[in-house]
């Protein structure tokens, strides 16, 4: 076996489960990340993880997770990566735990779990209100024990800029530029396995890290890559609002007892999911309108329902004090359930200067996850030509893409804590497609030619200055300020085609601005201006990628939501997004969604009972990356 | 109070130099939504153009432990530092400066991998089979030991402690109370036994552990309060076992 080259871009749980995995295959991994991976934005992940492993005695099943996944992402998932991933789900909760992550426990030592949204079952494992930041944490440490043996390099505060790709299209390596100095380098590999995260910055204000901008994928968009369901970007129903950033009130705080309320108007009328117009509570008294309207769920409603719930209520002059916010209520919650979420209350007291076990906290809906990302191949196991394709590889051979900066796994809504189970489970398979794909080439990195390398760095060089003799009069800041104050409006809850169609305008206009900015710095010393700056051409692009899939997109599917087409229309949308770069906008195309485990059938989380659900043609060959 | 300063050290090593930057007061402002403002207009107390505030942050939630930073002297995040209780005593001046005891980059940014490669030395990590199928799960965790080792493990590795002890220093080869308190953490872990002698030998060849003044400033400015303090100590007695055990085996 020849010596096989690996990068690795962004080292959150994604990227460390895919450069553990590689580096357990003899690969030579070269990871590059932004930051200290210890500092990625999979810490900010409070809730937990889901899995499947019915530890509560419930009759829970791996079958009945991906039900419920399909089901929550109003069937726009293609069915059999869901399906695998709920079913290594098991599997990775034991090798997490052999890693000694701090999960909760319960009397007898075993690990606890809490229930969570879009489901009647506790499946999802948790460390405190801290799970993202523990389970983070446990791969960090395995990785930095194979970097201690020589078998991880990292390349940490330096950032990917472009793919270099060889004449047959392949990716060969990455240019990126290290921010202490903004020197240009190149790296070289046969496979390049993409892990940058969410997109949240686009909006500015959103639960992300404000390392997540999206460039990275917007500018492998640039370079031809497929962009799948763009314009479905998940709203967390409970933040804290903040100048800064929306600050993330875990799921958690619901699955252990919050109620959100807010003082109740019999005078005014609202439509209940049934159709039915019933009055908003009683007046004076506090209203727990999720709880009436969706008695099986309750505060537990998936997302995207939550979300809309919330912004009807405030719309109606019903927020708490007259505002945009409502109560979450933690006060009525036991003590040794406030223990549990203690460090999402801490946060919460540190900002508001209220201690919400007293007083109710006040709360918003904000944007925070991207559902859509880059498109990736997934050949299910009894698909005839699964040997010779490649699970998680984008349209560029050799170039994977994993994570949330991926499409797959929550179709147009994702359930609350499956997301760190797909960032590990995509890492996992990336970390065992990306050996077998090397293993397939004729030709290795070593006899690419050099001029491969040269020329991508030879084009970021020439960009690299081109921003830097900028001489204009826009403020790049200031930019950004436009452009999510635009998205904010028309490109999150509630979304309709007059405003998209001002919003495509209003992205190209600052576009056309973009052209004309001036940087405040223009050295090379931790410029940060200069960084931002480039992002910043990438992260137009995919938020014409989002508003343009949203204006087309005539229909209501999870947290798509277009009042004037109020209905799922599976005749004409039961269809993945396809936008491909084009420099005038996206060129939007769509593709089939592989429905072979479940029929589409109504979403239905008001008269929704536990049943024992089933997939059909569940093949009996899979082979799981764990 | 209308407007409030901040007064921020810049520059690169060797280069150093105070600028003074004066903002709209804002009562749900934090230090990182000034500094983000000051971005937008880069323009100094003085009228002149200049360029924007380096500084390092992520997740601004106090989790990723990214935003360290001196604020009037006493180093902390500075997502969680609000100009209202920076003002509140009628100052309207807000001191900035980067960590001392690592490398400067520029202005309010400093490279921590010191940190990191302590957890390298001291194996921060438990020892497993790695990916492969696990059909049981680890050795079990009684929710008592859970609830004293998790604290520990939400280090972010921010480096206040660091920053804050007056043991650690750029020649001496100290590693920080953090790294301890992590050693701390995984021999505790029943599932961290087989490496448990090599870290106590390792913290024992550091310069530091016993050099420890006990000055407590470390669990002071902790912001995740972990008891750095107790697990000093207790690692300290630990390593004394071990280096007796090691010398009656060569013996």
């Amino acid at each position: 076996m020849a010596d096989r080259d690996v990068i690795v871009v962004g080292g959150g749980l994604a990227g460390l489960a895919a450069t553990m995995r590689l580096a357990e295959k003899g690969c030579r991994v070269k990871l590059v990340s932004l930051m200290a991976v210890r500092r990625s934005n999979s810490v900010c992940a409070q809730g937990g993880i889901n899995v499947a492993i019915n530890l509560a005695n419930e009759d829970d099943s791996p079958i009945i997770h991906a039900h419920e996944t399909i089901v929550g992402g109003d069937f726009l998932a293609n069915q059999p990566p869901v399906l695998e991933m709920c079913m290594a789900g098991p599997s990775i909760l034991r090798m997490m735990d052999h890693f000694g992550c701090m999960f909760n426990r319960t009397a007898d030592g075993s690990i606890d779990f809490r229930r969570f949204g879009g489901t009647l079952y506790s499946r999802t494992a948790f460390c405190g209100s801290t799970t993202g930041q523990q389970l983070l944490y446990a791969l960090d440490e395995q990785v930095r024990r194979f970097e201690a043996l020589g078998k991880v390099e990292k390349f940490e505060h330096h950032e990917f800029l472009r793919l270099a790709l060889d004449d047959e299209g392949r990716a060969r390596g990455i240019v990126m530029h290290d921010l202490y100095d903004l020197k240009l380098s190149v790296l070289k590999a046969d496979a390049v396995v993409i892990a940058t995260g969410g997109l949240g910055v686009i909006y500015k204000k959103s639960t992300n890290s404000t390392i997540c901008t999206g460039a990275a994928n917007g500018r492998l968009y640039m370079q031809g890559m497929k962009y799948a369901n763009g314009e479905f970007v998940q709203i967390h129903p409970t933040a804290m609002t903040g100048i800064d950033k929306m600050r993330l009130i875990s799921e958690s705080v619901r699955a252990e007892g919050g109620r959100i309320w807010v003082y109740g108007d019999a005078s005014k009328q609202i439509q209940f999911p049934d159709g039915s117009m019933r009055p908003c509570g009683k007046s004076k008294e506090p209203w727990y309108f999720l709880e009436e309207m969706y008695p099986a769920y309750g505060n537990l409603v998936p997302r995207d329902i939550g979300a809309r719930e919330i912004l009807r209520i405030c719309e109606m002059g019903l927020g708490a004090d007259g505002q945009m916010q409502v109560y979450l209520d933690a006060t009525q919650m036991p003590a040794d359930k406030q223990k549990k979420v203690e460090s999402v209350l801490e946060i919460y007291q540190k900002f508001a200067g209220e201690d919400p076990r007293k007083t109710p906290m006040k709360i918003f809906p904000a944007i925070h996850y991207s559902m859509g990302g880059g498109w990736v191949d997934w050949p299910a196991c009894d698909d005839p030509d699964r040997a010779s394709r490649f699970r998680q590889m984008t349209n560029i051979p050799g170039c994977f893409n994993i994570g949330e900066s991926d499409y797959q796994y929550h179709g147009a809504n994702r359930l609350g804590a499956n997301a760190l189970l797909a960032c590990i489970f995509s890492g996992l398979v990336a970390g065992v497609e990306a050996p077998r794909y090397i293993d397939s080439l004729e030709k290795h990195v070593w006899s690419i030619p050099s001029s491969v390398f040269e020329t991508s760095l030879g084009e970021e060089k020439h960009r690299q200055k081109e921003l830097l003799d900028c001489e204009g009069s826009e403020n790049i800041y200031r930019l950004h300020d436009e452009l999510s104050e635009v998205m904010v409006h028309n490109a999150s809850v509630k979304r309709d085609n007059q405003n998209l169609r001002l919003t495509i305008d209003r992205i190209k206009e600052i576009r056309e601005r973009y052209q004309r900015i001036s940087l405040d710095d223009r050295g090379c010393a931790l410029n940060q201006t200069y960084v931002f700056a480039h992002q910043f051409q990438a992260m137009l692009e995919v938020a014409l990628v989002i508003a343009k899939g949203a204006l087309l997109r005539d229909e209501f599917r999870g947290s798509h939501y277009k009042p004037e087409f109020p209905k799922r229309d599976d005749k004409n949308w039961l269809k993945t997004t396809i936008a491909s770069y084009d420099s005038d906008g996206p060129k939007i195309g769509y593709e089939t969604v592989d429905t072979r485990h479940l029929d589409p059938a109504a979403r239905d989380y008001a008269a929704a009972v536990k049943t024992k659900p089933t997939l059909k043609n569940i093949p009996t060959n899979i082979e799981l990356p764990i | 109070m209308t407007t409030y300063v901040l007064r921020i050290l810049r520059g690169t090593p060797n280069k150093q130099y105070w600028e003074e930057f004066e903002l709209p007061f804002d009562r749900d402002a934090n230090v990182i939504s000034a500094l983000m403002e000051i971005q937008k207009n880069p323009v100094n107390r003085q009228g002149v153009r200049t360029t924007p505030v380096v500084w390092e942050q992520g997740c601004l939630e106090e989790v990723c432990g990214a935003c360290s930073m001196l604020i009037n002297g006493v180093p902390r995040q500075a997502c969680t530092a609000l100009i209202k209780d920076y003002t509140r005593n009628g100052s309207d001046t807000i001191i900035l400066a980067p960590f001392t005891k690592f490398l400067l980059i520029r202005d309010l940014l400093v490279d921590r991998s010191r940190m990191f490669e302590a957890l390298k030395k001291i194996s921060a990590w438990i020892f497993s089979q790695g990916s492969s199928e696990h059909r049981e799960f680890g050795l079990k965790v009684s929710p008592e030991l859970q609830q004293s080792l998790y604290p520990l493990s939400t280090c972010m590795t921010c480096g206040c402690c660091s920053e804050s002890c007056p043991q650690v220093s750029e020649k001496c080869g100290f590693m920080g109370p953090a790294a301890i308190s992590q050693v701390r953490l995984f021999n505790s872990n029943p599932s961290g036994e087989p490496e448990k002698s090599n870290r106590l030998r390792i913290i024992l060849d550091d310069e530091g552990i016993a050099a420890c003044g006990n000055a407590q400033n470390c669990v002071r400015v902790c912001p995740k309060k972990i008891p750095l303090t107790e697990s000093i100590p207790l690692i300290a007695r630990e390593a004394a076992k071990q280096a007796f055990k090691d010398f009656l085996v060569d013996a």
